[in-house]
């Protein structure tokens, strides 16, 4: 891994009165720089799991082309973007990571000339005749590696498809490039060895059911010695009201974990009837990440078939970004329709929707002042902000996380507006490339994204980044002491809401059975892990820089 | 000579232009959206998805959000483009062929037409210039690209050169093209002699060929845009592409 520029840091650290860097300041040109970031390739078995050749096909090129051609006639996003672009530019500036290495390939219009190149070649008719003239390229192994190598520097956070006059979104392209890359037998292990686990086991993790059945076991013991309350956890019960589906992180990451507490406080002291299912125990959905429609609809039709046995009316999905674009967007396509479940809620629910409608509906109170000693923002996640929504008003996405965040929290400050929102900019560590093997550009990529809180911790003092994303929360905790920050500086939205929610059945203060809980123990903050310890210190208030 | 030549390339010019864009249109509409895509915040009804179809064609909203110089350059193009087209019908209609309303829009819009062509070679240099001069987009060109704006450019300096410095018999242009237009297969008026006029006739019949097969598809592309077209309802809304409707018949689905 390489390491960040030393002046660069210097420049992050200097003092509040010396500027600071444009969290979108654009970078000096380094053609090739990322040429060799090469990512594990799937095994035999990985690949076989999925339906794709085990190793590189020997007519690769043929079976490329026919791919690509394939592809043109099953998607219109990647027939009419492969034709549409003009190379006007407008993108060039506007991806994360050419923001953070320079490379230009890493600009969104040059990423995706990577595959239109070869698509010029074999299926346009100046691309035939004068390739020269057209920037059209033979299909050649140089052209594979490079394809591997670049498409897995793109997060498919679609910022360049805002910024796009004609929409063309990046992410289709890269995923169809996945695609045609797993059809000859080229696959990244990251993204396929979880998919392969999801389908065998039935989350990214690998956990099996009695490994869930057992975590939660330990989790309702120490939200019951934390809370005095017997908050359950139910998995697989049968006939519950509400089936959550929930990223496998949250049982074993932090600050997940702080998020999942957060949903079943809420969920406990709303008295809902909810279950997490040991079947479909995975929100996420790697298959959009490798653009398989096969993969993602059977990652999907999981979902279904524990909705069916179990029997539940509504299904709720936890935070997660990509998760919830597969939920929000594509569900119900790919396992609908919904038709057996209760028609009074949209399908699937955001769990920040339903705890806001109870916000709203005064059905639950808060002690905001348990989150004083943190100044919060809210880092938009890309797939939230850019491919869904909440609630029914466009920019329901950006609303109501930050309505649930003032609700629970007295201290909040944005981050600069062309960094959020529709404009937000990724983790860094999004669309497939959250593996340690691609920690240079994980690294770089999250440049602008620490730029854009130096900045509003410097100006307005705050201290921690909130988020509603499984791939945002494990990769800021990596990457914030890379760029002098606390790596628990991250914080799950449903844990802010974990800190500050008043449970009505908690025991009286004389009644209160944990020793060590003493006087509020109905709204202590969350689980007992380390970094609540901190919190309590108000010496630790500054949990960034 | 120099009349049939041109007259016959204005026939195969115009065919391929027509047939190619609707040949296009056909492809873009056949293939499938199999999912929703769009960028939100996206429009919840379909009018909302006309208004921001009208905003991105019209004003170049995502463009403005963007980069304002490329915007500002493109939009001069474009919007220069689009008068100095409506201009430029006098010269294919009889205005005996046509409502007296039209015509006199079409007249109101000369002197206007004239200013216009100066902001769309403006536009054009703006933008010629910045793929030359910023190392981004620079980077991303080939030589197609410098050579498309230069057709362009080319297309409206010949145009300037027929109307100040060796002016153009414009009546004679006009009968030419109205013996075209009107299908007087055997009795086509003869174009002028003038060397501008041949300019501009000639890269006006090459954009009119490479259009279908070239970047120039993104005018019609964009209507296709899955991202700019959509209507964000997928939870109510359930799509299913006829490739994909295969797959439900599969026994693994409840």
């Amino acid at each position: 891994m390489s390491e960040l520029d030393k002046s660069e840091l210097d420049e992050l650290n200097s003092d509040a009165d010396t500027a600071l860097p444009d969290p979108l300041e654009m970078p000096v040109m380094v053609p090739d720089a990322m040429k060799d970031l090469h990512s594990f390739e799937a095994a035999p078995k990985h690949q076989n799991d999925l339906g794709f050749p085990g190793e590189l096909v020997d007519d690769w090129q043929d079976v490329a082309i026919a791919k690509i051609g394939d592809l043109r006639q099953k998607y219109r996003s990647f027939r009419v973007y492969l034709d549409s672009c003009v190379k006007c530019g407008a993108c060039t500036d506007k991806c994360h990571y050419y923001l953070g290495t320079g490379d230009p390939k890493n600009m969104p219009v040059a990423r995706q000339d990577l595959l239109r190149s070869v698509y010029r070649r074999y299926y346009t008719i100046p691309g035939k005749i004068a390739p020269w003239l057209v920037g059209a390229r033979d299909l050649t192994e140089d052209v594979l590696s490079e394809w591997y190598n670049y498409y897995h520097q793109c997060s498919q956070c679609r910022r360049c498809s805002v910024y796009c006059p004609y929409g063309i979104d990046t992410a289709e392209i890269s995923m169809a490039a996945r695609e045609i890359m797993d059809s000859v037998g080229k696959g990244q292990k990251y993204c396929n060895e979880i998919i392969g686990k999801v389908h065998s086991i039935g989350n990214n993790l690998g956990m099996p059911a009695k490994a869930i059945k057992a975590t939660m076991e330990d989790f309702e013991e120490e939200l019951e010695e934390d809370t005095g309350i017997p908050i359950k956890l139910p998995v697989d019960k049968k006939g519950a009201d509400v089936l959550l589906v929930t990223p496998s992180a949250d049982f074993f990451a932090e600050p997940h974990i702080d998020g999942l507490f957060g949903y079943a406080k809420v969920f406990h002291e709303l008295g809902v009837d909810w279950t997490l299912s040991t079947t479909a125990s995975e929100a996420g959905n790697f298959g959009m990440f490798i653009g398989s429609y096969d993969n993602m609809r059977k990652v999907s039709l999981r979902i279904r078939e524990a909705a069916l046995e179990l029997g539940v009316k509504r299904i709720i999905f936890g935070e997660c970004g990509h998760a919830w674009r597969v939920a929000y967007a594509f569900l119900n396509t790919l396992a609908g329709p919904w038709d057996f479940l209760d028609p009074k809620y949209p399908v699937p629910q955001h769990v920040c929707e339903f705890t806001f409608d109870a916000i709203n509906d005064g059905k639950l109170e808060f002690d905001k002042t348990q989150n004083d000693h943190m100044t919060l923002t809210f880092h938009d996640s890309c797939n939230i902000a850019r491919a869904t929504r909440m609630g029914d008003k466009p920019g329901g996405q950006f609303e109501i996380p930050r309505a649930v965040i003032k609700a629970v929290c007295n201290n909040y400050h944005d981050m600069d507006e062309d960094t959020i929102k529709e404009g937000t900019v990724c983790c860094g560590g999004g669309g497939g490339i959250l593996t340690d093997d691609l920690m240079d550009v994980r690294v770089k990529g999250a440049q602008p994204r620490m730029r854009a809180l130096r900045k509003v911790t410097e100006e307005h003092g705050v201290t921690n980044l909130a988020a509603i994303c499984a791939i945002c929360k494990s990769q800021f905790t990596k990457v914030l002491p890379k760029y002098d920050f606390d790596m628990e500086a991250i914080q799950s939205v449903h844990q802010l809401v974990s800190n500050a929610i008043i449970m009505s059945d908690a025991p009286k203060e004389e009644e209160t059975p944990a020793p060590e809980s003493p006087a509020k123990s109905e709204d202590e903050p969350s689980p007992s892990s380390e970094a609540d310890k901190k919190m309590d210190d108000p010496h630790q208030n500054d949990r960034i820089g | 000579m120099i009349t049939t030549i041109y007259a016959l390339a204005f026939y195969f010019a115009t065919i391929l232009l027509v047939v190619g864009i609707a040949y296009r249109i056909f492809e873009y509409a056949k293939v499938p959206a199999p999912l929703n895509i769009a960028t939100t915040p996206a429009p919840t009804t379909v009018s909302g998805v006309w208004l921001r179809m009208f905003c991105e064609v019209a004003l170049f909203e995502s463009l403005f959000k963007s980069n304002k110089w490329i915007w500002i350059f493109g939009y001069l193009f474009h919007a220069g483009l689009l008068l100095v087209l409506i201009r430029h019908i006098r010269y294919f209609v009889d205005p005996r062929h046509v409502p007296d309303f039209i015509w006199l829009g079409i007249a109101y819009i000369q002197p206007i037409g004239k200013y216009a062509g100066f902001a769309m070679v403006f536009g054009l240099a703006g933008l010629a210039i910045r793929r030359i001069v910023v190392n981004r987009v620079r980077y991303i060109s080939s030589p197609s690209d410098h050579l498309m704006l230069l057709l362009l450019i080319m297309i409206g300096v010949s145009g300037f050169m027929m109307q100040y410095v060796d002016r153009t018999d414009i009546v004679s242009v006009k009968n030419f093209f109205l013996s075209l237009a009107y299908l007087n297969m055997f009795d086509w008026q003869p174009l002028p002699d003038s060397l501008p006029l041949m300019v501009h006739l000639t890269l006006v019949l090459i954009l009119m060929i490479i259009f279908p097969y070239s970047k120039l598809l993104h005018a019609p592309g964009i209507f296709f845009s899955p991202t700019r077209n959509q209507v964000d309802n997928p939870r109510e809304k359930r799509r299913l592409a006829p490739w994909a409707k295969a797959l439900e018949s599969g026994s693994d689905k409840k």
